[in-house]
């Protein structure tokens, strides 16, 4: 460190933020954060989407008490900061006995509310298929169960790909918030290799590989919505 | 051969306070092809989709093919009715081929490669054959609507319900449909039809139903409605539709 204070100062900058050796020397460190970064956001992608298509449909088609349910369920999770959650589930639970690891409490807390937000969604889209189609779907005498399976579901999954996708985001974004329950998660790993080489590159380098996964996603919402607008829905 | 496959006794259908339907009654014998008009908002669509129970009606009784519908009855007679929309509903993500065999796999118990066969020959029928693999998006209005009467069809309906089937149709379009429909006519189907093509009534119709204000006001033989019309309401209908 001493030896670079004669240096130019953007020789400096680039040592202390972009330090090859110890970007090299942690790398390891941080792809195993990346890789139970990965894991836990397409769990929280996964089941935030089944638990989102159930609740909607419980939202949109069950009857009274389960409706209200699902509408309670919604309302409560939408409402409740992710990190509170996760906090409650890792640091409370426990007291009554339900001890999770931090995978399983960050996964729980990410689907829990990515299920609420999906299950908006979902609606939305349900509700976005023509009335007509349903009409069809009945009048050619398709049970319940198929009318949404074969014909409108298939059209409102293509109209939910675009807000379905930046919820996806916005979950790999929130797993960061898991490294409070001490998960070994991209954040955590960079911050624990940031402290071993005495060198912030780490955190850098992790902000990079956070912008680099899911940059093509951000595009990829705005394609669908320019094919979507395109298309005159 | 002659019993009623439809009838409705004293049907009443209400949206709130409105009265859509003020006791309707109605009997179709099978195969007889029924053409109901009617100025718009007089319940012409509401009487067909209570028949299939697209709308329950809240009073009276409709019985169709000797079982009563709606009020709360599950019934299995209504695979048996058949509908052609306005406005096609076409299944934008299937096939054209899809579309027809979709029901007969569902809900008939038939292998895909059976319904499709059938879809196959329904779509030969209506002039369709060489669009089968298209999706609906890629054909024209009557197109479209060719392919909504083929895959009524393919549930082999006792009954078929037509809502205003050329209403969104280009007029160049309507000409084809209305051909289908006829071809259709003489196969023996019962056929219930909302339409304003007075000249397919005419042509077409064993019997001409005028309904005004939710009520059946009259009705008879193409020849008597359109030659000898008795109420007032009737004849400035006819007047009003048949001066343009
Ligand atoms: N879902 C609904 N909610 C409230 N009112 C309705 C509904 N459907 C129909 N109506 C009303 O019931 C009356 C009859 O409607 P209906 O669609 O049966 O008329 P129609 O004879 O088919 O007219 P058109 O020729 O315009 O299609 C209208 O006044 C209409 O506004
Ligand atoms: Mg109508």
């Amino acid at each position: 460190m001493a030896t670079n204070l004669k240096a130019l100062p953007v020789m400096s900058i680039f040592d202390t933020f972009l330090n090859w050796k110890v970007f090299i020397q942690t790398l390891p460190l941080l792809l195993s954060g990346l890789t139970t970064t990965l894991t836990l956001g397409v769990t929280a992608i996964v089941l935030g989407f089944i638990g989102g298509l159930v609740l909607a449909l419980l939202r949109l088609y069950a009857s009274s008490p389960l409706r209200q349910i699902a509408v309670a369920y919604i309302d409560v999770f939408r409402s409740i900061p992710i990190l509170v959650l996760l906090v409650v589930i890792y640091y409370a639970l426990p007291f009554v006995g339900l001890r999770l690891s931090s995978f399983g409490a960050a996964a729980s807390a990410l689907s829990l509310v990515s299920a609420a937000y999906s299950a908006e969604i979902f609606r939305a889209g349900i509700e976005a298929v023509p009335r007509g189609q349903f009409e069809a779907a009945r009048a050619i005498g398709l049970s319940p169960w198929r009318r949404m399976s074969d014909v409108v579901l298939p059209q409102a999954l293509r109209i939910v790909i675009p807000p379905i996708t930046s919820n996806s985001i916005n979950v790999m974004k929130d797993t960061a918030l898991a490294s409070v329950v001490a998960m070994p998660d991209l954040l955590k790993q960079a911050t624990q290799a940031q402290a071993l080489a005495a060198n912030p590159t780490p955190l850098i380098s992790a902000a990079i590989i956070y912008i680099l996964i899911l940059m093509p996603l951000v595009r990829l919402v705005g394609v669908f919505e320019k094919r979507l607008a395109v298309r005159g829905r | 051969m002659t019993r009623p496959i439809i009838e409705m006794r004293n049907v009443v259908k209400s949206f709130g306070l409105f009265k859509a339907l003020q006791g309707i009654d109605l009997r179709v014998k099978e195969g007889e092809i029924v053409v109901i008009i009617g100025p718009s908002g007089s319940g012409k669509s509401t009487l067909i989709r209570c028949i299939n129970q697209l709308e329950e009606h809240n009073g009276g009784e409709i019985i169709v093919d000797g079982a009563e519908v709606g009020r709360g009855r599950k019934s299995t007679v209504l695979t048996e009715v058949g509908m052609v929309f306005q406005s096609f509903n076409l299944f934008p993500h299937m096939t054209v081929l899809r579309n027809v065999a979709l029901g007969p796999v569902r809900v008939r118990g038939l292998s895909w490669a059976a319904a499709e066969e059938r879809a196959q020959r329904l779509l030969a029928r209506v002039g369709l054959e060489d669009h089968v693999v298209k999706y609906p998006a890629q054909l024209s209005g009557g197109q479209q609507q060719r392919v909504g009467i083929a895959r009524a069809l393919a549930m082999e309906p006792k009954v078929l319900l037509f809502d205003e089937p050329t209403s969104a149709l280009d007029p160049e379009m309507v000409g084809e449909v209305l051909d289908v429909m006829q071809q259709l006519a003489k196969t023996g189907v019962t056929m219930v039809v909302v339409t304003h093509e007075m000249g397919f009534a005419r042509k077409v119709a064993d019997r001409v139903v005028f309904m005004d204000g939710g009520r059946i006001v009259e009705e008879g033989r193409p020849d008597e409605i359109f030659n000898a019309p008795r109420d007032p309401r009737l004849r400035s209908f006819l007047q009003a539709v048949l001066s343009h």
